[in-house]
């Protein structure tokens, strides 16, 4: 979607990219489960001179060359780790749209479950505090002035219905 | 002369908008009325310069005067009107007048609308929308001004991007930007609610219509442009992971937070820090998206680093405003003092569950389009974080929250009885075990994740209607009291109903789009039939056709299903001269909320035209469920409880409003 706006400042990379027209019908394997196994693999390599593209979506000439590319790995009896681990060789991590579990995607990779975690746990303590102190002090957090409970008041009688509305 | 004049309005917009962030404030400090009324006239008058300045820019458009920078990168003569007009945000410099003069609109309706406000709040929300107005009023004006001339005129235009050259562009970005630019609003109050150093129910209640009304925009926004990239990219996906679109999602993610939270402020006075939090956040995150858009460090850090002017000054108006209002925060926020207690199993509990779901959700969002950013700044590393990673770390915080949605709405304020909320879910879930069950021995020992993720939607959908049925006592009370009870219900509960009902139906249509979309990829020469999901799409034939400012090639299909002639599809490609680049029109025809996809491809030497045709089952749900959504969102931004709380004052006599 905002990838059609991103044209706008990436013209220049975004060439051949933009429009995408991907998997050529003179491509395809003819083993069809060879030709599944290319187009699993192929989504999860990207398009190098593309704005995150992978070289399923794009039609960029090196999409194409690594489409071939994956085709020719697997008709040559690559198992998909192989194929990868080939790309890789040749043009580095940049190509993986997943990037593997290293020492240097450590924080990616636990960042995400860290967060729910410590969400998690700053809510239960949260809690308990409160409950504990709850127990000592219970009176209204803020004073309001007259004609501020005033305007509440009519503001509740207006309310029509008493449900709880979401 | 209209270039002039429209870059002169804006520099008065800017001057305005300079005394309406400090002379309100001063008001408020010695409580001046007369000072702190600035706010509103200053608001109104800034929407009256840029909005001047706005059209003097669609003016230039419109007239095609290439005399001017802008038009003359992004326009044609021979462009069609409609995209002379879109065109206007279709660069860099358009949609950042766009922007604010969104924000000007925001500013000018709570000055027009926020008559019920207490003085010194609205003069405080209003100077705070005047430094934001002011800080980029002072962007474009420094570097991104879209009224600079030429010396040498040229006589003819670049054109518009091809891409662009579309209905989209009418529709998708204003939405977007009045769902970012909306979340201004939240932020405001929240910090001027820091400033003040008081916050109450009556507060959340103020912000809660302006949070919805913004985050109804950019849920549409983003569907809008989801489907605009569907139906022009050619290739039938409908989202990426791109960093532009987690750009708009965060915000929507962190929007859709602070909306439930804001609910429990309201009704309980409860979460008051976390609210204010969530607000500062939400626009945050729109300004981030701001900066990621336009500074260009998206398309590579060099880019970046070879023209930086744009993307430091963005960084530091972002730098300013979050690091400024999170600083207000940790200072001011420990005098506001926590209300309303409640259990973890409770309506408040489960909201808070939404809360912790949803932000870790953008968390991961924000976590995977940043890093390799800031790994190539510190290390050099280059790595890709895409759709893999996102589908991956984004699907198992979703699936929890959906199981959640059905159980929030069914349990009490404080207190609440899971048990009790389980048992009115039966029925829910029964229906939802029979999708399972009839998806799984329909498609036969296929993927299980597709009949349980439906399943699940089933659930959602099924628990949204089991709440309306348990509000009004359907089955319970004979149906004339459940039909009177159902009209007495606050527009909200509805809404409710509605959002959650929409958050059911685009998961189906996900699932189902993403599990039985079949694909047909093959050359094509006339008469040729091509065989997809039971229908047979013959090609008929190729014409060439002269547009407005492109040459196209258009091919003619003819479907039928079981032999049943269903009507013609006609993809094109179109070849646009001025840029000497091309686009794919896609075909699509609807059946049901499924639709059949034609593209096309190149032509080889021997007339076989290379097309790519897709079934793809269900797919409009996608949409759809987001536009039950924000249809939910206007139902319950009509609750009389909010119009009365804000923005309008209910002044018209007894007998003239409309019954509830």
């Amino acid at each position: 979607m905002k990838q059609i706006l991103a044209c706008l400042f990436a013209v220049a990379v975004m060439a051949g990219c933009s429009a995408a027209y991907a998997v050529q019908p003179d491509e395809i394997m003819a083993d069809p489960a060879k030709e599944a196994r290319a187009r699993d693999l192929s989504r999860e390599l990207r398009c190098m001179v593309c704005q995150n593209q992978s070289i399923d979506d794009s039609e960029a000439p090196l999409a194409r060359d690594l489409r071939l590319l994956v085709r020719e790995r697997i008709a040559a009896g690559d198992s998909d780790a192989q194929v990868l681990d080939f790309l890789v060789a040749r043009y580095g991590e940049f190509v993986l749209l997943k990037p593997r579990f290293e020492p240097h995607t450590l924080l990616l990779w636990l960042l995400p479950p860290l967060a729910l975690a410590g969400g998690g746990l700053a809510l239960w303590s949260q809690g308990r505090r409160r409950a504990r102190s709850a127990a000592a002090e219970d009176q209204p957090a803020f004073e309001l002035t007259a004609e501020e409970t005033a305007r509440l008041e009519r503001l509740g009688a207006a309310e029509s219905a008493p449900q709880q509305p979401v | 002369m209209i270039a002039e004049a429209g870059h002169y309005a804006l520099v008065l917009a800017l001057a305005l908008a300079l005394i309406q962030s400090t002379v309100p404030m001063l008001g408020a400090r010695w409580r001046d009325p007369a000072l702190m009324n600035v706010a509103r006239s200053t608001a109104l008058a800034q929407l009256l310069f840029v909005a001047a300045s706005f059209a003097a820019l669609v003016t230039l458009h419109v007239t095609s005067d290439f005399s001017v920078v802008n038009v003359f990168e992004n326009s044609h003569s021979l462009k069609p009107m409609i995209y002379k007009i879109t065109g206007v945000w279709g660069n860099h410099e358009g949609s950042m007048l766009l922007w604010v003069s969104i924000l000007a609109l925001f500013g000018g309706l709570v000055a027009a609308f926020g008559n019920n406000l207490p003085l010194s709040l609205r003069a405080h929300v209003l100077a705070v929308q005047g430094w934001i107005a002011s800080a980029f009023y002072l962007f474009i004006l420094i570097t991104s001004n879209p009224f600079l001339r030429i010396a040498d005129p040229p006589l003819e235009g670049r054109d518009l991007n091809p891409v662009l050259q579309d209905i989209g562009l009418a529709v998708h970005p204003p939405m977007l930007y009045l769902g970012y630019v909306g979340f201004s609003i939240s932020f405001s109050f929240a910090v001027a609610a820091l400033i003040e150093g008081r916050i109450d129910a009556a507060w959340a209640r103020w912000v809660r219509p302006w949070t919805l009304l913004a985050w109804i925009f950019l849920t549409l926004g983003i569907a809008m442009g989801s489907y605009w990239a569907y139906y022009e990219l050619g290739w039938g996906g409908w989202w990426f992971w791109d960093p532009v679109e987690n750009a708009s999602l965060m915000p929507w993610l962190a929007g859709t937070a602070l909306l439930h939270s804001a609910v429990v402020m309201e009704k309980r006075n409860a979460l008051k820090v976390w609210t204010i939090l969530l607000a500062i956040l939400t626009f945050s995150l729109s300004l981030l998206g701001t900066f990621l858009v336009r500074s260009g460090v998206l398309t590579s850090v060099h880019a970046f680093a070879t023209d930086p002017t744009r993307g430091v000054f963005i960084l530091l108006i972002l730098s300013v405003f979050i690091g400024g209002s999170l600083t207000l925060f940790a200072w001011r926020a420990s005098a506001l003092k926590q209300g309303g207690l409640f259990a973890p199993i409770s309506r408040e509990g489960a909201l808070v569950l939404n809360n912790l779901l949803l932000t870790t959700a953008c968390a991961t969002v924000f976590i995977g389009t940043l890093y390799p950013l800031a790994l190539e700044v510190l290390t050099g590393d280059k790595i890709s974080v895409g759709a893999p990673f996102f589908n991956l770390t984004f699907a198992p915080l979703f699936l929890p929250l959906m199981v959640a949605v059905p159980f929030g709405p069914l349990l009490a304020w404080k207190r609440g009885d899971l048990l009790g909320a389980a048992q009115r879910l039966v029925a829910a879930g029964v229906a939802a075990l029979i999708a399972i069950a009839v998806l799984w021995a329909w498609t036969r020992g296929g993927s299980a994740f597709a009949p349980l993720a439906i399943g699940l939607a089933v659930f959602v959908i099924a628990g949204a209607l089991t709440d309306l049925a348990e509000r009004t006592g359907l089955f319970r009370a004979p149906l004339p009291i459940a039909l009177r009870r159902a009209r007495g219900l606050p527009r909200s509960s509805w809404g409710t109903v509605f959002a959650h009902a929409g958050v059911g139906v685009a998961l189906i249509g996900i699932v189902c789009e993403t599990t039985w979309n079949s694909e047909y990829i093959g050359s094509m020469k006339p008469n040729d039939v091509a065989v997809i999901a039971g229908y047979a799409l013959k090609l008929d034939g190729a014409t060439q056709r002269q547009g407005p400012n492109y040459r196209e090639m258009v091919a003619q299909f003819t479907v039928s299903l079981d032999g049943r002639r269903l009507g013609v599809m006609t993809p094109s490609k179109r070849n646009f001269t001025t840029r000497g680049s091309t686009t794919t029109e896609a075909a699509l025809m609807t059946r049901g909320a499924s639709q059949l996809y034609i593209s096309l491809g190149d032509t080889a030497a021997d007339g076989a035209i290379a097309v790519r045709i897709y079934h793809k089952p269900m797919v409009l749900l996608i949409w759809f469920g987001p536009v039950l959504m924000a249809f939910g969102g206007m139902l319950s931004l009509s609750d009389r409880r909010l119009r009365v709380g804000a923005p309008k004052p209910a002044r018209a006599p007894p007998g003239l409003q409309p019954a509830e």
